[in-house]
């Protein structure tokens, strides 16, 4: 059995349905939301190197490593978010996070 | 001098309306803080309404610690003058017109202009209106004489002398209209100022709701007068009585669709004015209202509720004679109701004890006497009794208020007698008023209530028997009422000492009207019995009133034991009286224990009220409490503003509830929209 494009999307769509399930089933910290972000990056980029090598376009992975380096950068960000809400909340339980409760 | 005739109690009424107005001022600078000792007043009302259940001048007295208006003697002379001046000028007038034949029909300026109604202020006067202005100016300015003793104690003169006088203006508009619109606005003036003076003292309780009564009662019958108005805008297509005289021969046989009912239109029209005269003469199932009534000072009763506004609707119906004359079915009505008005009233006076609804009650019961004559056809008879009837009652009615003066504001008959001693002058003249009432040979009232029998002896009218005898035994009652109220009060023994040691006769003011109302009683009679009852009618009266043909010559030509009847009965009706109040005083309590249920039954009379109160008052409130509690209360606030706010409040609430607070709810949301875009574009619109 050759290894196609469907597979490459098929790990891809399953690392996004992962992550997007990773940000609204679960219910114990951020730490997770940031890594399903995480996910659903990584699918992005599966995605794009798939196409990028079958159609024969650099640029696909060329983009991927730009959004690699973003990815790195926002959770980088978020990370730092995390550890002063935790410093002046107390907790990172996304239960607690309700602040926005109308 | 017609203007001036009815324009100087208007001008009275605003002068002394201004008085009032600038006093009020005065005493309450600014306008809107209520003096402390006003609210002591309404609760000294409400005791005294509380403890003495007839005390029915009570309000009088309790005003007497408050300073009378400044300017109040000048609102009395004022007021009082014009009217003397407008009384002179009537009996001129009178003469004028009665013997000179110089009818008068003045426009003033146009009212309305609407298409086909065109109607103009005008003043009408004929001998009708000559005879009515000479009687509302004459008893009005006696009143005004009188209320300027009988109110010296009241610290509100000023409005109540603008009243009184505005009433007159408002009766003289009345009877000097050239069309029934203005006819409508001078009734409908007189109602206002009974409204007002019946209220007069308004911090008695008891006072407004005599007022309420009597103005609600009154907007039935008006209720029925605009319409017969209407008809005859609809009918004739103008709403004057020229042009209502000229066309009304020819509307016999016409017929007008009323609720899908072919009525007659002439009978119907005459029924619906008649209605309005019910209601302002207080006959028979409109009545309920004139003895309330009596709750307003004792000179507002005299001229109001005795002398003129009550026999406002026998005018409305002598003025509007050519119209009854053609509708017999409406005359017989006006024969039926009269003559029950006449019995039912009369047999209610037997038993009341309250001096002034005694006086009342026969009131009520004359009018009755004034429509049996309406319903007969001879108009001037009729016109013939209000007008003795207005002197003779405003003069019980002032005697009577002279009593209560000197029993200090005491009502009851009971607690009088043996008052002779103290007060002759009052006995004396109520003697006159009583005799003249009853019918006593050579009176005032033995001409006219005499007259009044025979025609309907001589009538054609189906009910005729029925208000002959009627009348007749009315007659008797009414010489027994009449007695048993004199002999009570002031004869047999004192029974209330300290009230009888303090009785005095009443100042001046007060005694010289009902001296020249005594005088009056006896005059009125003889001297014109020819003009009004007799073969003079035709040339007195003229054009203003169509009698009926041949009643003046029948009722000369009647048998003679017909004549000495209704004598006859007020001689039994004395003599019953004398026995059973001064011969033998314990035969009326027998008599009364003996037949509980008919005593009980006049006492109440007939029960009407309580009727009328199971019939109209108790449903009328059902409804309204119905219509408020559901019909507002739950539906039109329930589904409208309450409603509505209530709804938008739950729908927030409910989306509220969206808003968790918690990310992953929000990122939910988020990819259901993602997804449901997609979709969207996948195999809606972006899959084409």
């Amino acid at each position: 059995m050759t290894i196609g494009l469907g597979h490459y999307l098929a790990v891809g769509a399953i690392l996004f349905t992962l992550g997007i399930l990773g940000i609204f089933l679960n219910r114990k910290n951020i730490i997770v939301i940031l890594m399903s972000i995480e996910l659903i990056l990584l699918a992005v980029n599966i995605n794009l190197v798939a196409f990028s090598t079958f159609l024969g376009d650099i640029v696909g992975q060329v983009f991927a490593l730009l959004v690699l380096t973003v990815a790195a950068a926002e959770t980088a960000i978020g990370l730092a978010v995390l550890v002063v809400y935790y410093r002046n909340r107390g907790s990172i339980a996304v239960e607690d996070v309700n602040l926005m409760k109308g | 001098m017609i203007q001036a005739i009815v324009f100087l109690p208007l001008i009275g009424a605003i002068l002394a309306g201004l008085i009032s107005i600038f006093g009020a001022h005065a005493r309450n600078p600014s306008g809107d803080t209520v003096e402390h000792h006003d609210d002591a007043h309404g609760a000294d009302a409400y005791a005294s309404a509380a403890h003495d259940d007839h005390a029915d001048d009570h309000g009088h007295d309790d005003h007497a610690i408050e300073p009378p208006a400044a300017g109040s003697r000048a609102a009395e002379l004022i007021t009082t003058g014009l009217l003397f001046v407008s009384a002179g000028l009537s009996w001129v007038v009178l003469v004028d017109v009665g013997f000179m034949h110089h009818d008068a029909r003045i426009a003033l300026f146009p009212w309305i202009t609407s298409g086909d109604l065109q109607v103009a202020w005008s003043l009408r006067v004929d001998t009708l209106t000559a005879v009515m202005l000479v009687v509302v100016n004459t008893i009005s300015s006696l009143v005004h004489l009188y209320s300027i003793g009988y109110m010296d104690e009241d610290p509100y003169r000023p409005r109540f002398f603008s009243y009184l006088s505005l009433f007159t203006f408002a009766m003289l508009m009345l009877v000097t209209s050239d069309n029934l619109v203005q006819l409508f606005f001078g009734w409908e003036g007189v109602g206002l100022m009974s409204y007002l003076l019946i209220g007069f003292w308004y911090l008695k309780p008891s006072a407004n709701a005599a007022a309420i009564k009597a103005f609600i009662v009154n907007r039935v019958g008006d209720f029925g007068f605009a319409l017969g108005i209407f008809a005859i805008f609809a009918l004739i297509g103008s709403t004057d009585f020229e042009t209502i005289f000229a066309g009304a021969p020819g509307l016999t046989g016409k017929t007008i669709d009323f609720f899908g009912w072919h009525a007659d239109a002439l009978t119907l029209t005459c029924l619906l004015l008649f209605m309005g005269a019910m209601g302002k003469s207080a006959q028979f199932l409109l009545h309920t209202w004139l003895p309330d009534a009596m709750e307003g000072p004792t000179p507002v009763s005299a001229l109001i509720h005795a002398a003129t506004m009550v026999t406002a609707g026998v005018f409305m119906v002598a003025r509007l004679s050519p119209l009854f004359e053609l509708a017999p079915d409406a005359q017989a009505f006006v024969m039926f109701i009269g003559a029950t008005t006449a019995i039912f009233a009369a047999t209610i006076g037997l038993v009341q004890n309250d001096i002034k609804r005694i006086v009342a009650y026969s009131t009520c019961s004359q009018l009755g006497y004034m429509f049996v004559a309406m319903g007969a056809g001879a108009y001037s008879v009729g016109m013939f009794h209000l007008f003795t009837h207005a002197f003779f009652k405003a003069l019980l009615f002032l005697g009577s208020g002279s009593v209560i003066y000197a029993m200090h504001h005491e009502q009851d008959i009971r607690n009088m007698g043996g008052l002779w001693r103290k007060i002759p002058y009052t006995l004396t003249v109520m003697v006159i008023g009583t005799l003249a009432l009853t019918g006593f040979p050579l009176t005032a009232g033995y001409f006219s209530k005499d007259a009044i029998i025979e025609s309907a002896f001589v009538s054609h009218n189906p009910f005729a028997l029925y208000g002959f005898l009627m009348t007749v035994i009315a007659a008797g009652l009414t010489s027994f009422y009449s007695w048993r109220l004199i002999f009570k009060t002031f004869f047999g023994e004192p029974h209330d000492q300290a009230h009888y040691e303090a009785a005095h006769e009443a100042p001046l003011w007060m005694l010289i009207p009902i001296g020249i109302l005594a005088a009056g009683s006896i005059l009125a009679g003889l001297p014109f019995k020819e003009l009004f009852a007799g073969n003079s009618v035709d040339e007195f009266f003229r054009e203003s009133v169509k009698m009926h043909p041949h009643i003046i010559e029948d009722m000369e030509n009647i048998p003679m034991w017909i004549k000495y009847l209704p004598t006859l009965m007020m001689a039994l009706g004395w003599y019953v009286s004398y026995v059973f109040y001064i011969r033998r005083p314990y035969l009326p309590v027998d008599l009364a224990n003996s037949q509980p249920l008919l005593y009980k039954f006049l006492l109440n009379k007939w029960y009407f009220d309580e009727l009328y109160d199971l019939i109209f008052v108790r449903p009328t409130k059902w409804l309204g409490r119905f219509l408020w509690k559901v019909g507002d209360g739950k539906i039109i606030d329930g589904f409208g503003p309450d409603g509505v706010s209530a709804w938008v409040l739950d729908v927030t609430r409910n989306v509220v509830k969206l808003q968790t607070g918690y990310l992953y709810h929000y990122a939910f949301a988020m990819l259901i929209g993602v997804a449901g875009l997609i979709t969207w574009f996948m195999f809606g619109l972006g899959g084409q």
